[in-house]
């Protein structure tokens, strides 16, 4: 076994400043104390000599523009739950540790990524490249993992013996013992783990009680954690409130992208794709607009879908600035890779059918894809229409023109030569749509070849309906 | 060893190329194409077909003349191989039933209704992708710059490309690696050819139709 700990210093802050990436000074604050004190701030705010624990009042004095918001607990959840999906790539037990650390067993699943050095590289890349600043340790016991997460960044041991060799070397303050039981120790004149290790154990017991003990078994390894194996949910949930209203598609493209990673993060945990999403952003007076993405094949690239969201919704006209951004998808079937031959030379750009339909309705719109079906209807205008072919029946006898005018029209000029006919076609009585015409293959005076009709008992009064093209 | 190995592999995918005719080889170019179904057409054309890989253009007079009856046969082959056929902004609505005749699976046919740019670049990433058999477009006011990239388009997709334009086109410029037109006199249709990329064995009417 070998747990890997990954710790999320920053995650309150990115999820309270989640809509908007925060720019200059931006400090958070802790809500649950009476005084509402600041709990966070970036480099700037810290800069400007905002620290943690101040009163809020302290720090705009420090730093007039400081901007402030409260910590939003939800959020964080919801934040640190996203994350485990995207780590649920690297392992099949992944847990988390509210409120900012997330452990996976990554022994079973090392020689899959070549060892720790290349996994530690995919990890840390990828929550690099998602904005997420973070620590990593590994030892066999998940408790000390995430002690060492905290105190020592990159650290692996592989082995019990380092484990404890190292975890003796800490200060107390970083045992992660609650802080009865350290201020107790403290003054009883401990300083080190070492110094506690070494203690008899129901002295350590009266000491620090039952709680403080187990931990300390759990950090060496003498007693097991029980740690919940995180599950990937089934559909994918997720709304961004704005605290002021944007104004047109451009400014919604950044939360659009946290939704749209979120999304794939979870498709990669799940092994999954999605094949149709739904954004809804709503408006003032509870006015909302729905933008439904719907894809040819189920999709999990996070860039594909993130592009696929947005010439959407730049697409779409919005009736009033936006409050909040929702990505709801709950259908996220089995995603299959298109399968290729492997000896195929791949041509030119090497789409597959669906991609390439995907492109070109982004671009012309759903409407202005179509395919043709044959219906089973005596009269010409109703026997081909835009729809799902299937397999052919019931084609009429006679010759029928490649080319079919939208709505007969008169023919100018009038034909030279009648080259067949008549056909009679009579039906739709009972529909309202009575048809009774008499159908003529005629040259023109051009040589062109068309399908014309005249009403049965007449010779004049050619109607034009169509072209032997 | 292996070095000179694939430099002349190189090498002979280069002379391969249709746009390179050789003096001293076979007096047909390799031209690889698709059969047109008309024999008497596969007979006279270089290749014996519509040029792979490549544009043809076809200009016609007017409609109704059978210029589609020309490409039917070709397109319907494609179809049936479960190849796609694409048609970008046709004049008219195709009609289901005359198609089907011809023995188009319709489950493979395609239409895109777009506007005169959209239809070109419509065209173009159909050509390209890889993905299609063949790519047939109306395009009548398509410039000599938009027809070399869907030429280029053409060739790295190797897909064939079909473009229809009115006749009026006939005496322009164009980088097509085959131009047909269509024309009616005496109450028959004549096939003649205006441009080919390969040689050519007759300069009389490729095709009489409808006589």
């Amino acid at each position: 076994m070998l747990w890997a700990c990954l710790r999320f210093p920053g995650l309150a802050f990115s999820a309270a400043f989640a809509v908007a990436p925060e720019a200059g000074p931006s400090a958070l604050l802790d809500t649950h104390a009476r005084q509402r004190l600041i709990a966070t701030a970036n480099d700037d705010a810290r800069a400007q000599g905002v620290r943690r624990g101040q009163s809020i009042a302290a720090a705009r004095a420090l730093c007039p523009a400081l901007e402030v918001r409260p910590r939003d607990r939800e959020a964080e959840k919801r934040l640190l739950a996203e994350l485990a999906a995207w780590c649920y790539q690297f392992s099949g037990h992944v847990s988390l540790v509210p409120p900012n650390a997330i452990l996976m067993e990554v022994g079973a699943s090392l020689r899959l990524f070549d060892g720790w050095p290349v996994l530690a590289d995919r990890v840390r890349g990828g929550l690099v490249e998602q904005g997420h600043p973070h620590t990593l340790a590994a030892t066999p016991f998940a408790s000390a993992s995430w002690v060492f997460a905290a105190t020592a960044d990159g650290m692996v041991i592989p082995e019990r013996q380092g484990v404890v060799r190292m975890l003796g070397a800490l200060p107390l303050t970083q045992s992660g013992l609650p802080a009865t039981a350290i201020s107790g120790l403290h003054a009883m004149g401990f300083r080190r783990l070492d110094d506690v290790f070494r203690l008899p154990r129901p002295e350590l017991t009266r000491r620090i009680g039952r709680a403080g003990v187990s931990w300390l078994d759990r950090i060496r390894g003498q007693a097991a954690d029980a740690l919940p194996a995180w599950q990937p949910p089934a559909s994918f949930l997720q709304k961004i409130e704005f605290d002021a209203e944007l104004d047109g598609s451009q400014p919604l493209l950044f939360p659009l992208r946290r939704l749209t990673r979120a999304l794939a993060n979870l498709l990669a945990a799940r092994d999954g794709g999605v094949q149709r999403f739904t954004l809804t952003l709503e408006h003032a007076r509870g006015e909302t607009t729905r933008i439904t993405v719907a894809m040819a094949a189920p999709q999990r690239d996070a860039e594909r879908l993130f592009e696929l969201a947005r010439t959407r919704l730049e697409r779409a006209t919005l009736p009033a600035p936006a409050r909040a951004i929702e990505l709801h998808a709950d259908e996220l079937p089995v995603f299959r890779p298109p399968v290729r031959d492997l000896f195929e030379p791949i041509r030119g750009d090497g789409l597959d059918w669906p991609t390439l339909d995907e492109r070109l309705r982004a671009r012309l719109g759903d409407a202005a894809l179509r395919q043709l079906m044959v219906v089973n209807d005596h009269r010409p205008e109703r026997a081909s229409r835009y729809g799902v072919p299937t397999a052919t029946t019931g084609l009429p006898r006679g010759r029928r023109p490649l080319w079919l005018l939208p709505r007969p029209q008169p023919m100018r000029p009038e034909p030279v030569a009648v080259l067949a006919g008549p056909e009679r076609i009579e039906s739709g009585w009972w529909d309202g749509a009575d048809t009774r015409r008499d159908y003529y293959i005629v040259r023109t005076v051009n040589g062109q070849q068309a399908w014309a009709y005249l009403p049965p008992g007449t010779l004049d009064g050619w109607m034009l309906h169509g072209w032997f093209a | 060893m292996n070095a000179i190995a694939s430099a002349t592999s190189n090498l002979a995918q280069v002379l391969d190329h249709p746009g390179i005719w050789r003096r001293s080889a076979d007096r047909q170019p390799r031209v690889r194409a698709l059969s047109t179904g008309w024999a008497s057409l596969d007979g006279r054309l270089p290749g014996g077909g519509w040029p792979q890989g490549a544009v043809s253009e076809i200009l016609f007079e007017h409609d109704g003349l059978g210029e589609l009856d020309l490409v039917m046969p070709a397109l319907a082959a494609l179809t049936q191989e479960h190849r796609r056929v694409i048609f970008v902004a046709p004049p008219y609505q195709p009609y289901a039933p005359a198609l089907a005749a011809a023995g188009v699976d319709l489950r493979f046919l395609h239409e895109i209704h777009a506007g005169s740019t959209e239809a070109a670049w419509s065209m173009e990433q159909c050509l390209r992708s890889g993905c299609c058999g063949a790519v047939v477009g109306w395009l009548p006011d398509i410039d000599y710059r938009s027809l070399r990239r869907l030429q280029l388009a053409a060739e790295s997709g190797d897909a064939c490309a079909m473009v229809f334009r009115s006749a009026g086109h006939a005496a322009e410029n164009s980088p097509a690696a085959l131009r047909l037109k269509v024309s009616n006199s005496d109450e028959a249709t004549y096939v003649d050819v205006l441009k080919s990329r390969g040689l050519l064995t007759t300069t009389a009417p490729l095709l009489r139709m409808r006589a």
